[in-house]
């Protein structure tokens, strides 16, 4: 099977997938307890026939497979309605807070790829050596520490006590302007530390493993150059199973930015969410929790088609 | 000179558990064609010699003294990049496992050239088609097309000869094969064995053969060490060690291979197991287990002597037959008491059957 079959292939299973996250995003929902328009009558003590009447507007009187339906078809186009609690369109509100996440998340992955991955191979190579153990040490502390925590003390150390950041966004900058990508600096390598530090550990005992194996015994014996068995046999090979952590890791990005954004004040769809759950804005946070979740499926199908290409074995 | 000349060499692994003597003073010669074996049971030293060769030994091991000459010249001295040069050039290795030797990310056909175009310096066209006719004659049919496939692809037997193509691929003078048979059905040996063999007369390569099989041995090998605990026991050409066997461990070993028309009920092995190589028992390694030793094997440590004259031997000549026992050097009081029956109904060539009484 050749490799375009099996993207093909791969792609037809996501859409089980799609249709499966998005049942599943509508009807969390619904099991939560209240909605909307108890959220409005808590502050005002309306008619129940002004309630019934707010509730039909919004088609919450109808059943529920035909409120997802009626959702479903709306949302393929992207028109997921307006939104409850501005009654702007849930599109534009989120099309305002998106990018920034984009930016953040890419900046994100960027810093623990270009970091996690030279930092796993030189450990792997230099295993049980003191720098190899230094290494463990800062893994160990960056998955260890919690977001929240790990983001207030950047904060307080490189905005604060040394002024190199600012501490709030940037206002009426465009998003690729020098003061913004400076501010999304700190959250970015903060949501960034932890999955750096799994990422490194992986590629090392990933790359540890292969070194053992004996095609590399084979390659030395051919007479490679040791930069080529290194390069070209057991990196490549290591970074199978680095891929596919990898593509995980993006989710791990896109939801860890919700406590992030809190923390930073940073404008993007994470703050959105926790915001709108506070006031069940169910049309954005349905959105959301579906983008997240369309993100993520095909950051997986992504991952699989490098597996793929990677390793033939999974090809065939 | 001869093509290698291996001279007193010894292999240390450094564990927590201790100094490992992989090997002791081991010294041998190959000849130019030679087709040399290297027998003995698992953890005799056998693939470290072979990874010695070729500087291959890695953390916690290391060739702690001895030569290993090769073409007179010793490759303990070299610096890294001529012992690359050497590796899989002039001196290629072919490994026990076909199936992990192979990277399964890589065609067969790329792993092939790689070799070809760092040591040959070929451009990636004439590396593809060198590769190729290195396939065609290790007998894999539609070589063009089988050059793009992956290891997985191949079958065992398959990806064996891709692994012989890929050490001959250079034309060296000496390949080293550990085991290559092991993982294979006896039809495939059969066939890998007499494919070496006709390389190894039309090419004049010569072959260190490295396994535990007798058999494999008396079909391919001209002449052969068995090798116990680190030490060779015992040196001989083919025939001699068939029809002649001089130390009690081959004699042992031989009489463990069962035969048809046996009627013994169990079969017959050597009692114990070999020393671990940190603690060498004193005097001859092997007397736990030897059914003649005597209360002077105990403390004496036997030479490798020539069996006739019981003289150690500066240099062996290809023809002789050396041993490291007592009884070749007068010291054992009652001798070794074995006969030898060969059974000549067999028609195998040099099945020599050998019976304890």
């Amino acid at each position: 099977m050749s490799l375009q079959r099996f993207i093909l292939k791969r792609g037809l299973i996501t859409i089980p997938l799609l249709i499966g996250v998005s049942i599943m995003t509508f009807g969390m929902i619904h099991f939560i307890p209240g909605d909307p328009v108890d959220f409005i009558t808590q502050f005002a003590d309306l008619d129940p026939e002004v309630e019934d009447e707010i509730r039909s507007q919004y088609g919450l009187d109808q059943p529920v497979y035909i409120q997802y339906f009626n959702w479903m078809s709306d949302a393929i186009i992207l028109d997921f309605g307006n939104a409850i609690t501005t009654n702007r369109t849930v599109g534009a509100e989120i099309g305002d807070r998106l990018p920034y996440t984009l930016l953040m998340g890419s900046m994100a992955f960027l810093v623990t790829v270009v970091t996690a991955i030279p930092l796993g191979i030189y450990a792997a190579y230099h295993r049980n050596t003191r720098i190899d153990q230094v290494s463990r040490v800062f893994a160990l502390l960056g998955v260890a520490l919690p977001n929240f925590w790990l983001g207030l003390i950047l904060i307080l150390l490189f905005s604060s006590y040394l002024g190199l950041f600012p501490v709030l966004p940037p206002t009426g900058e465009g998003l690729l302007s020098w003061d913004m990508i400076r501010y999304t600096i700190l959250p970015a390598v903060t949501i960034g530390t932890g999955a750096t530090a799994l990422m490194m550990r992986l590629m090392r005992s990933s790359m540890v493993e292969e070194l053992d194996k004996d095609y590399v015994r084979t390659a030395r014996a051919k007479g490679l150059p040791e930069k080529t068995v290194i390069r070209k046999h057991v990196v490549r090979n290591s970074l199978i199973s680095v891929v596919t952590v990898a593509a995980i890791q993006v989710a791990f990005i896109i939801s860890g930015s919700v406590v992030v954004e809190v923390v930073f004040s940073y404008p993007g769809i994470g703050r959105l969410l926790v915001e709108r759950v506070q006031t069940r804005d169910f049309p954005v946070i349905q959105a959301l929790v579906l983008i997240i979740g369309v993100f993520v499926i095909f950051a997986n199908m992504l991952a699989d088609i490098i597996y793929a290409y990677l390793d033939p074995r999974i090809r065939y | 000179m001869a093509l290698l000349e291996v001279e007193d060499l010894n292999v240390r692994f450094y564990t927590e558990d201790g100094v490992v003597k992989a090997t002791n003073d081991l010294s041998y010669q190959i000849e130019a064609g030679e087709r040399f074996g290297v027998v003995g049971e698992s953890g005799a030293g056998k693939s470290v010699t072979s990874l010695a060769l070729m500087r291959l030994i890695e953390e916690p091991g290391v060739v702690e003294s001895g030569e290993i000459r090769f073409k007179g010249q010793n490759l303990l001295d070299l610096e890294y990049e001529e012992m690359r040069q050497i590796r899989g050039n002039e001196i290629a290795m072919i490994f026990q496992d076909a199936e992990t030797a192979l990277n399964p990310a890589y065609t067969v056909g790329e792993q092939i050239s790689e070799a070809i175009r760092v040591h040959l310096g070929l451009n990636e066209e004439a590396a593809k088609e060198r590769a190729i006719e290195k396939l065609e004659s290790v007998g894999i049919p539609d070589a063009p097309q089988r050059y793009t496939d992956y290891p997985h692809q191949f079958s065992g037997g398959m990806q064996q000869r891709a692994v012989i193509a890929m050490a001959l691929s250079c034309d060296p003078d000496l390949i080293i094969a550990d085991e290559p048979t092991t993982a294979l059905d006896v039809t495939i040996e059969a066939q890998i064995l007499s494919l070496l063999e006709d390389i190894c007369t039309e090419t004049d390569t010569a072959i260190q053969l490295i396994t535990h099989d007798l058999g494999v041995v008396a079909e391919f090998c001209e002449r052969v060490m068995v090798m116990y605990a680190g030490h060779p026991v015992e040196m001989a050409t083919v025939e001699d060690l068939y029809y002649n066997p001089q130390h009690p461990y081959t004699v042992g070993l031989m009489s463990s291979i069962p035969r048809i028309g046996d009627n013994r009920d169990r079969l017959q092995t050597i009692p114990g197991r070999m020393p671990d190589l940190i603690e060498n028992p004193p005097g001859c390694n092997f007397h736990p287990r030897c059914p003649y030793a005597e209360e002077v094997c105990t403390r004496m440590e036997p030479p490798l002597v020539d069996v006739e004259t019981g003289v150690e031997l500066e240099e062996v000549a290809s023809d002789q037959q050396t041993a490291a026992c007592l009884e070749h050097t007068g010291d054992l009081q009652k001798g070794l008491d074995y006969t030898v029956t060969v059974r000549e109904e067999t028609s195998m060539e040099a099945d020599g059957g050998v019976t304890d009484e």
